[in-house]
């Protein structure tokens, strides 16, 4: 059984403009010590996803899933109570932007050891050793100093492992990294993306990491999911989506980085841009940009179909030559 | 270091900006009792950038790319140094000569949600280089505007559109028709892609590279993202506190890259393709303060490969196959 198992989830926004589902039936399963890639570009509902399994949605924000578990607990059916247990504890978060999303008015070692008051009841030196502890493990040096010191006082980097320390605080079994190097340099991206991936193999944790670089998934991630529009356009192992995209989406994608593009002048891109909030097209929500698209996928939207080792969301998914020749075999895939 | 330029790369074209020993210092205050410092934002950086050609800098937060941008386009004197557009030196220029040479650079910002005017539309965004630098009438300016727009591909009928009614993308292209509105020879970039999404991304990119060929721009490129640099570049200039590390033809630093920083930035980089991946050399440690470098080669305390005298004696910028490089080892490193 996934340790994250989530069935049909739909996240709605009621607005002035009206109800805006950023997240629109998603199935998404994450197993106990897998590393699961989110990509999605802005708008994409990767965010809102991660959000909703946090359970840190506003009260703007309405959650329905036909099945919604953790560990085999139900997340829908939980009390605020409840879910406040888990969440911190068993499910925890890093989010994208370090430096605001400490509290600058409290020390590092104050809201480090926060959480480990609420959660794991310690108290006094059992406290302080531990978050000692934790900020060596993330790789801080000088940890007992640094834990009077405020978030203004350390790097974007340093800011991030006390981030990271402070999810990784309770043993947690699921860490969700809302894009956690965006706001990063290169080479501390690297040490942080390092980190996050030792720490996952040594604890056996789970691992979800939303991000908008191909890169960063196609270097971490042991399956990829590819989101468009608030829906999954393509889930597959991490190899086979790289080499052998399905969703001319996610084909498109890929031509466009600029890596994929060496020697050729122009880079290939996908006209238009993702659909907003009052203008989902009728049919296949990729079809205004799709350079396959038929009459077909204009009025029937698309299920997720199985393909080799994976679903996608698409009725010509493109076969192994790459991108560029779709098959016309929408029964055989079905 | 003398004020000659010694260390310079051949050039092909004719050089629109020369940049000589730039150098920008701030004072900074420690507090009441304690002696003022000095960062050294830029410190010594020389090049030459030839019409229709790309030099693209890179380097991490706090390296001095932003101060550079600044200096080069007139925004902040640089503290010492020559800069000169078609060999003319800036400094020492009557306030109507440095107007007249400022209309020669333009810049493109990074974030295209906080560089344009909410308040304004696009159409008096762009003309308002006009107004303030030419004699043209009202319909003269917004012809100009109209034409600009078509270029950058907008349509026409948006010129009375705000920003907010525009994507990231769209918001970028007027950002960058609001840079070409006075035909400048040098087009500075800070992180123009950066923001954007990798779909709109290439977009934009193919949309810089279009005008560059049609209009001959010379762009000074700054990014942090080493694949778009890759795309776009004639030649790359890597920087670490305030100082080129290396600087040379694209291919050169791509395909053999002498310094170590470069080729931890190399391997840093998140790549698709597995066969792509360089080795794994891992950074150590971070930035240090501007404010206290340390001595020697500034970055020989993260560089897997320093040695002891990297610890003491600063490695002058020299030539070494193809490209300058300043390390002690740059010859040792195997490529």
């Amino acid at each position: 059984m996934p340790l994250l198992d989530i069935k049909n989830l739909s996240v709605e926004f009621t607005t002035r403009a009206g109800t805006f589902r950023a997240v629109d039936g998603i199935d998404l399963t994450v197993d106990e010590g897998e590393v699961v890639g989110i990509v999605g570009e802005s708008g994409s509902g990767k965010s809102v996803t991660s959000l909703a399994v946090m359970g840190l949605l506003g009260s703007n924000g309405k959650v329905v899933a036909d099945r919604m578990s953790f560990g085999g607990k139900d997340l829908l059916a939980m009390s605020a109570s409840q879910r406040r247990k888990l969440t911190g504890k068993d499910i925890a978060m890093v989010f994208q932007e370090p430096m605001t999303s400490l509290n600058p008015c409290f020390t590092v070692g104050f809201q480090i050891m926060e959480t480990l008051k609420v959660h794991e009841g310690l108290s006094g030196r059992a406290l302080r050793n531990r978050a000692i502890e934790l900020l060596e493990q993330v790789g801080i040096p000088a940890p007992e100093s640094r834990l009077s010191a405020f978030p203004h006082q350390l790097s974007g980097g340093m800011n991030q492992r006390v981030m990271i320390a402070i999810a990784i605080a309770c043993n947690p079994r699921l860490l969700v990294a809302d894009e956690p190097t965006t706001a990063l340099d290169v080479t501390i991206q690297k040490q942080i993306l390092d980190l996050l991936v030792r720490l996952q193999k040594e604890w056996g944790m789970a691992l979800m990491l939303i991000t908008h670089d191909m890169g960063v998934v196609a270097e971490t991630a042991q399956r990829v999911v590819v989101m468009y529009a608030g829906q999954v356009a393509e889930t597959r192992p991490v190899s086979a989506l790289f080499n052998a995209p399905r969703h001319p989406y996610t084909g498109a994608l890929l031509d466009a980085l600029p890596e994929r593009a060496l020697g050729k002048r122009r880079l290939p891109t996908i006209p238009g841009m993702v659909p907003g909030i009052g203008d989902r097209p009728q049919g296949c929500l990729f079809n205004p940009r799709c350079g396959f698209a038929t009459e077909r996928c204009r009025i029937e939207r698309p299920a997720l179909f199985d393909v080799d080792s994976g679903k996608a969301r698409c009725f010509y998914p493109l076969s192994n030559s790459g991108p560029g020749a779709p098959l016309g075999v929408e029964e055989a895939v079905r | 270091m003398t004020d000659t330029l010694t260390e310079t790369l051949p050039t092909t074209g004719p050089v629109v900006l020369e940049a000589i020993h730039l150098r920008k210092h701030y004072s900074v205050k420690r507090g009441a009792f304690k002696p003022a410092a000095t960062v050294k934002a830029l410190d010594g950086v020389s090049f030459q950038l030839e019409a229709g050609k790309t030099l693209a800098i890179v380097g991490e937060s706090g390296c001095g790319k932003s101060t550079l941008a600044r200096s080069v386009t007139m925004i902040e004197p640089p503290s010492s140094g020559q800069l000169l557009y078609d060999g003319r030196d800036v400094v020492g220029r009557t306030a109507a000569e440095m107007k007249e040479l400022r209309r020669t650079v333009q810049m493109v910002f990074q974030n295209p949600y906080g560089s344009l005017n909410p308040r304004k539309t696009v159409g008096s965004i762009l003309t308002e280089p006009l107004v303030i630098n030419t004699d043209l009438g009202k319909q003269a300016r917004r012809e100009r505007a109209i034409a600009m727009m078509a270029k950058v591909g907008l349509r026409p009928d948006q010129v009375d559109r705000y920003p907010h009614m525009f994507s990231g993308g769209q918001r970028q292209r007027i950002a960058i028709a609001r840079a070409l509105m006075l035909n400048p020879r040098v087009v500075v970039a800070d992180e123009p892609v950066s923001a954007l999404d990798v779909s709109i991304q290439a977009q934009v990119l193919n949309l810089m590279m279009d005008l560059q060929e049609e209009l001959n721009l010379a762009y000074l490129f700054i990014s942090h993202d080493l694949s778009v640099v890759r795309h776009i570049a004639d030649a790359i200039m890597v920087m670490y506190l305030g100082r080129p590390v290396e600087h040379g033809p694209k291919d050169v630093v791509f395909n053999r890259p002498r310094h170590p920083y470069t080729r931890i930035l190399l391997a840093a980089t998140p790549r698709v393709n597995p066969a792509l991946r360089a080795e794994r050399v891992v950074p150590k440690g971070e930035l240090p303060s501007p404010l206290n470098p340390p001595p020697g080669c500034p970055f020989h305390k993260r560089c897997p490969y320093a040695r002891e005298n990297c610890a003491t004696d600063v490695p002058a910028l020299r030539p070494v196959d193809e490209r300058l490089v300043a390390c002690h080892y740059a010859e040792d490193m195997a490529v």
